[in-house]
């Protein structure tokens, strides 16, 4: 497969992701987004500047996906996962727990970073368990 | 301000028709509902044309010019795009343009044809609804963004699988009798409890299909009605539109749709009625959980409350008020650009008393019909009634 497109602001923040440099833009009233962007969408202030991530997120709410695209077709299963890192969210794939909706929790710690899709190679934000976390063999609640 | 009624709706069988070209399939829904209004085609001023995907599917942008000459009208022709809510704006413009006083006839509705695809490229196709950067290439699909919605709504409100089990059972029971519909089969909860997974918590039956489909509904001025005579009962009396961030991460609250709040608001408003004066609503139920959604979006459930409201009988047929007659996407089936435009048809046919389903609601006179684009970073949401 062909290499993607380059997309300005895009790529850098991945690659700053990728160092463990990862970055939010913010204004001057906290508001969180991620590049590129001119304007902060929430109060249309210009003076946006680089922000770092916190170290670790907290999953707010995540998926198994079973049956994706062609470009993921050899990723499934797989949990897709949004998390909260401070001035903004992520969303990515959550390696390093099982593909299983009892494996993984609301409310999980996990670091970010930028893996390969098994699929073709294209970078990937990765979420993995934060070091020190249990994140698998956890009892289902409820029924 | 000038009143707005449905003159007349036309449908296509809602399925797979892998063989059948767009233009057919929207000149069929056209044709249908010409037939129904009693309009001339030469009476049409404008053509507001709702569609998704259509340059994935057949490789053919600028439809609108195209869907003009399939539907024999030559006048000012629109495409509007706006993922699964593309019909629902095409509609609201459509009323917005018979407001002012610029048209007294437009036809409005929409075409997806996408089982010529084969599957994983539907899949990808749907995707692109989302963020490309920062969603589609971090492994969200269509289905799996709902389920992010759905866990989202388990964790701040609580619900079980079951409950989204028994909207689906629900849906399915209501399109028997459609002949429109996609799966006229009941599916029951303990069926669809056990399908295969698709986005856990989502599983095959949380999910609409995969549709080829086409609407048109001619939309005529109160006083084009009265001077050429044009039976047409039923009056689209209010119209609103929201937009939210695009990415799920990027919203104030991962359980609910403000674009939809919004939409509503200002649907009521203008219609000048309230969420307690609805009697039946179509609603854009692309998952089990967005049927939930667009329901507290509405503000006929409380949010947290929307999740019960099909096992506890209040939204089937026989309860209450009953959600999604038609079928709703679940069952009927979800051509992606044409579904707004089918949601008003079913309503309309709902109100006017010639629906297979219209004795489910003999007395109904408030209609409410909510479309949603994407993980409803764009919502439309129209009132309907009985003109008296
Ligand atoms: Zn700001």
């Amino acid at each position: 497969m062909s290499a993607p497109a380059s997309n300005a602001g895009y790529d850098e923040w991945l690659d700053a992701l990728a160092a463990g440099e990862g970055f939010a833009l913010a204004c001057p009233d906290g508001h969180g987004s991620l590049p590129p962007r001119r304007v902060c969408p929430e109060c249309g202030s210009t003076a946006l500047s680089e922000e770092p991530l916190a170290e670790t997120g907290t999953v707010e709410t995540y998926s198994v996906v079973h049956v994706a695209g062609p470009r993921f077709a050899d990723d499934t299963p797989y949990v897709n996962a949004v998390a909260d890192f401070g001035p903004v969210r992520l969303t990515g794939v959550l390696r390093g727990a099982e593909p299983d909706v009892d494996a993984v929790a609301v409310g999980d710690r996990v670091a970010v970073g930028v893996e390969e899709r098994a699929t073709d190679g294209e970078p990937l934000v990765v979420f993995r368990p934060a070091d020190g976390e249990q994140a698998v063999s956890r009892p289902a609640d409820g029924e | 301000m000038t009143d707005v009624r449905v003159a007349g709706v036309g449908l296509t069988h809602f399925g797979s028709h892998p063989e059948r070209t767009g233009r057919d399939l929207f000149a069929t829904a056209a044709l249908r509902a010409f037939d129904d209004a009693g309009v001339p085609r030469e009476d049409v001023e404008e053509l507001n044309y709702g569609n998704f995907m259509g340059a994935l599917a057949e490789h053919q942008g600028h439809q609108a010019p195209l869907m003009a000459e399939a539907a024999g009208v030559d006048c000012p022709s629109t495409r509007y795009e706006e993922a699964c809510a593309s019909a629902g704006v095409a509609v609201r413009e459509a009323v917005r343009t018979v407001r002012s006083g610029e048209a007294d006839v437009v036809v409005a509705g929409g075409m997806e044809r996408m089982t010529n695809l084969p599957t994983d490229e539907v899949t990808e196709g749907l995707a692109i609804a989302a963020d490309d950067l920062f969603e589609v290439r971090a492994g969200v699909t269509f289905p799996g963004a709902y389920a992010l919605m759905a866990n989202a709504y388990f964790d701040a409100y609580g619900g079980e699988r079951r409950d989204l089990a028994h909207i689906a059972a629900k849906n399915h029971a209501n399109a028997v009798p459609n002949e429109y519909a996609q799966y006229r089969r009941e599916v029951s909860v303990e069926e669809a409890l056990d399908a295969p997974p698709v986005a856990e918590p989502l599983h095959l039956y949380d999910a609409c299909p995969i549709t080829d489909g086409a609407s048109a509904l001619v939309i005529v001025s109160e006083e084009y009605a009265t001077e050429h005579d044009v039976d047409a009962p039923v009056a689209v009396t209010g119209t609103g539109q929201g937009t939210d961030r695009m990415a799920l991460g990027d919203r104030e609250h991962l359980a609910r749709t403000p674009a939809a709040d919004d939409a509503a608001d200002a649907a009521y408003a203008d219609a000048g009625v309230g969420p307690d004066d609805v009697d039946v609503a179509e609603v854009h139920d692309c998952f089990t959980i967005a049927e939930v959604l667009a329901l507290e979006s509405l503000d006929l459930f409380e949010p947290g409350e929307g999740i019960g409201a099909a096992r506890n009988g209040v939204t089937t047929a026989d309860g209450a008020l009953p959600v999604n007659l038609s079928g709703g996407l679940k069952a009927k089936g979800h051509p992606v650009g044409a579904t707004g435009g089918s949601q008003i048809a079913e309503l309309t046919r709902l109100l006017r008393g010639d629906h297979p389903n219209s004795d489910r609601v003999p007395d109904a006179e408030v209609g409410v019909a909510h479309n949603a684009g994407g993980t409803v970073a764009s919502a439309v949401v129209h009132v309907l009634e009985v003109a008296q």
